[in-house]
């Protein structure tokens, strides 16, 4: 029954919340919908800790992407062995991770010691990134120190095919059942922040502005009914 | 050809008394809130300083503006490409702190009236709005009013620096002058250019550049691309807000606060017609001292019939073509050359213009041998307290005969005026040489001196009665004071500025509804004062 909640139904109601949430918010608070950078109250720290997060978390993200959606067949059949894929997973993902954990740690540190940026924290802020640093810190110590004491476990057999089996809705809790604490934690933690991302700061990764590299330098907009629209 | 309209300004350095007024009554309009305290749309310096945010000028620096790349218009901060590709976008090397400008304070007000009884009396110490703390001040938005700190910061002043002879800050030598900074409304804008989500445009109807708060994400490009350093970041609503140029006053036909409210009446507003096709050639011309020239002729002369046929073509009212043939900028930016845009080299082609100030020489001018020796005029120009390749390097980006030849006009005018008005002779062919009629000179003198607020105000109202309800849109246009984070306000529709009157206004009436009026004026007037 726990397996079902943790695996299946809770999941789903993140997934649910990440859905419809970003709707909601986009259609209600677009004038909440920011960035928030704090680079106008602090520069200095933010510069190294803002770069090596984003620097980081950009392959993890691709990491993870390849490693819960593609199965093993495929990389098989394009001519990666598992020991292949494994390692640079664990090698690449681990630098990356390490990056990103690197990254976190001077953010959530500059946020709690500067006094400026710390006041102008909402909430929100404070709680995404106490879970943010989480995340990464326990998958860091997941790929890099978990998958070394247990050899014989494979993410790809397991949490691979139990996610795989959420997106297609035929959810396979069993999975999930055997799956050491760590990458449990992790993924738990994960969900978590999908369902808190629409109503969060998090919200501007979806504004990632490539349409810019694009579009002509000066924007005119001309009546003013079409003034307010994109 | 394509004939564009824009709203432009002029100031008259000449009659700036540094009072301020403009900037009170600006912020009192538009940036009295959380988050925007240390905003001034518009403010004033005492020149040379170095400013607010300190060194705004020095684009080394900050990287403002555009420059050219092998021949091509580039802004200065990087390609678009590089903005994303070289993870800028994660973190802008550009961007000036929230102390370049200052950490806004309030006083501990509280601390003179509840004060024990004590030996000394109570002192209000400042106090960061920010963080509540005690702080000491060291900048402000007018920290060198009057040369204060000058011999300090007056040498860092960009301007100073480009100077290549020794300007010494002693007493005797010293020289200032007032320049009211607001944002220039440029028809190359670099902060529109320097925006990734596409929120900041400009007004197709009028020129004047606005951020769609609504779609603005904070990426803080537009702070950097802004030369002028006049795109501001709220640090309450993490957006970016600018000078408005008073749009909704400047729709109904009426002048901007700042121009409204000014004491010295040195401010005008009216309309150029421009040829947008011509802009980027125009921004894009090699040499920088030739920009101001390439911006000049980017104005039609709105009395060409060639022009005006163009122009109801491009969709330019008949009103506003008359306005064009009346407007108070045309007559002084290009029939006089009196007025020059600030900092051509930025390649931005401003659009709020200055007519430098005339300064103390004048041992032979202002004295009894520019009466007997008329001609003196040219070479006292020259020795004017303000050198005149400091206020070049202002306006003309350092071409000082152009500067030169607007401050002889001027002084001619004066020694004509003086001449008309004390019943003397005057030799008109002196006029010729600074390339005036008598008739020209009068009407200068009328423009510059005696201009009635409708001469120096020629704004023709918008057209937005054929496209929106304008009655039921009142109230609906401005930086809405409800602005709190996510969740906190979901009962008022969040933000309306740049939305004047889109159809999702229709119906909304007076701000706060569902107040009485007598509620209303409980609230805000007290023990005789206004509260805001």
């Amino acid at each position: 029954m726990s397996n079902q909640f943790l695996w299946v139904i809770f999941p789903y109601i993140c997934m649910a919340v990440f859905v419809v949430g970003h709707i909601f918010r986009y259609r209600h608070d677009k004038f909440g919908w920011t960035a928030k950078s704090s680079e106008f109250i602090e520069k200095k720290q933010l510069m190294i800790g803002s770069l090596l997060f984003h620097i980081g978390i950009i392959p993890v993200i691709l990491g993870h992407v390849a490693g819960l959606g593609i199965p093993k067949e495929w990389t098989r059949a394009v001519g990666v062995s598992d020991h292949l894929y494994h390692m640079g997973a664990i090698w690449g993902g681990g630098f990356f991770g390490v990056v990103t954990l690197a990254g976190m740690l001077i953010l959530t540190a500059r946020r709690i010691t500067h006094r400026n940026v710390r006041k102008l924290s909402s909430a929100s802020d404070i709680i995404v990134n106490c879970l943010l640093l989480f995340i990464v810190f326990i998958g860091c110590y997941a790929s890099l120190v978990t998958n070394n004491l247990n050899p014989g476990f494979d993410y790809r057999d397991s949490i691979s095919v139990w996610f795989r089996s959420l997106l297609i809705f035929r959810p396979e809790a069993g999975y999930m059942a055997s799956v050491p604490l760590t990458f449990k934690l992790h993924i738990l933690a994960g969900f978590l922040i999908f369902a808190m991302w629409p109503f969060t700061r998090l919200v501007h990764v979806w504004s990632v502005p490539l349409n810019y590299v694009g579009r002509s330098y000066i924007v005119y907009r001309r009546s003013p009914v079409k003034a307010g629209k994109r | 050809m394509k004939i564009k309209a824009q709203v432009a300004m002029v100031m008259n350095l000449d009659k700036c008394i540094g009072c301020h007024t403009c900037s009170v009554t600006c912020k009192t309009a538009w940036t009295n809130r959380e988050g925007a305290e240390y905003m001034w749309f518009n403010n004033v310096e005492t020149k040379p300083g170095i400013g607010y945010p300190k060194r705004w000028e020095d684009q080394e620096l900050y990287k403002g503006g555009w420059h050219l790349r092998n021949g091509k218009l580039e802004l200065k901060s990087g390609s678009k490409l590089s903005k994303i590709a070289l993870g800028k976008i994660f973190y802008n090397p550009d961007m000036p702190e929230i102390k370049e400008f200052y950490e806004p304070w309030t006083y501990d007000y509280e601390k003179l009236t509840m004060a024990p009884e004590s030996e000394h009396t109570p002192v209000a110490r400042a106090k960061s709005v920010i963080s509540g703390d005690y702080m000491d001040l060291e900048w402000g938005p007018n920290w060198e009013d009057q040369l204060a700190g000058a011999h300090i910061t007056g040498p860092k002043d960009p301007n100073i620096e480009k100077i290549e002879e020794e300007v010494k800050f002693n007493f005797e030598q010293a020289f200032m002058m007032y320049l009211p900074r607001l944002c220039e409304h440029c028809l190359n804008p670099s902060c529109v250019a320097s925006c990734p989500a596409g929120a900041i445009y400009k007004r197709d109807e009028d020129g004047i550049v606005l951020v769609d708060q609504e779609a603005c994400r904070g990426w803080r490009y537009c702070m950097t691309g802004c030369p002028y350093k006049k795109v501001y970041f709220n640090w309450k609503t993490n957006k970016a807000e600018k000078c408005t140029f008073c749009f909704p006053r400047v729709e109904a036909g009426l002048p901007t606060v700042c121009s409204e409210t000014c004491t010295g009446r040195i401010r005008y507003l009216g309309v150029l017609l421009y040829d947008a096709d011509r802009v980027l050639e125009a921004a894009s011309t090699p040499d920088p001292q030739d920009l101001y020239q390439a911006q000049c002729d980017l104005f039609l002369d709105p009395h060409d019939p060639e022009v005006i046929e163009q122009a109801l073509k491009d969709g330019i009212s008949e009103d506003w073509i008359n306005a064009a043939k009346n407007s108070p900028v045309y007559k002084l930016a290009i029939e006089y050359k009196l007025a020059f845009p600030l900092h051509p080299e930025y390649r931005t082609l401003p659009m709020v213009w200055y007519v430098p100030p005339l300064s103390p020489i004048m041992n032979y001018f202002e004295g009894k041998d520019s009466i007997k020796n008329p001609d003196m005029i040219f070479p006292a120009i020259e020795e004017m307290r303000i050198p005149i390749q400091y206020l070049a390097n202002m306006l003309t980006a350092g071409d000082t005969e152009t500067v030169k030849q607007g401050l002889q006009r001027m002084a001619m005018m004066r020694s004509y005026m003086r001449a008309v008005s004390s019943g003397k002779e005057f030799d008109e062919s002196r006029l010729d040489r600074v390339g005036l009629t008598a008739e020209q000179t009068k009407q200068m003198y009328r423009l510059l001196a005696i201009a009635k607020y409708e001469d120096r105000f020629v704004i023709p109202t918008s057209h937005k009665e054929g496209t929106m309800n304008v009655y039921r849109s009142q109230g609906s246009a401005g930086y809405n004071e409800q602005m709190g984070t996510y969740g906190e306000s979901t009962t008022q529709s969040q933000f309306s500025y740049s939305m004047v009157g889109g159809t999702d206004c229709d119906g909304c009436g007076p701000v706060s509804p569902g107040k009485s009026g007598k509620e209303i004026y409980e609230e805000n007037f007290y023990g005789g004062i206004w509260r805001d």
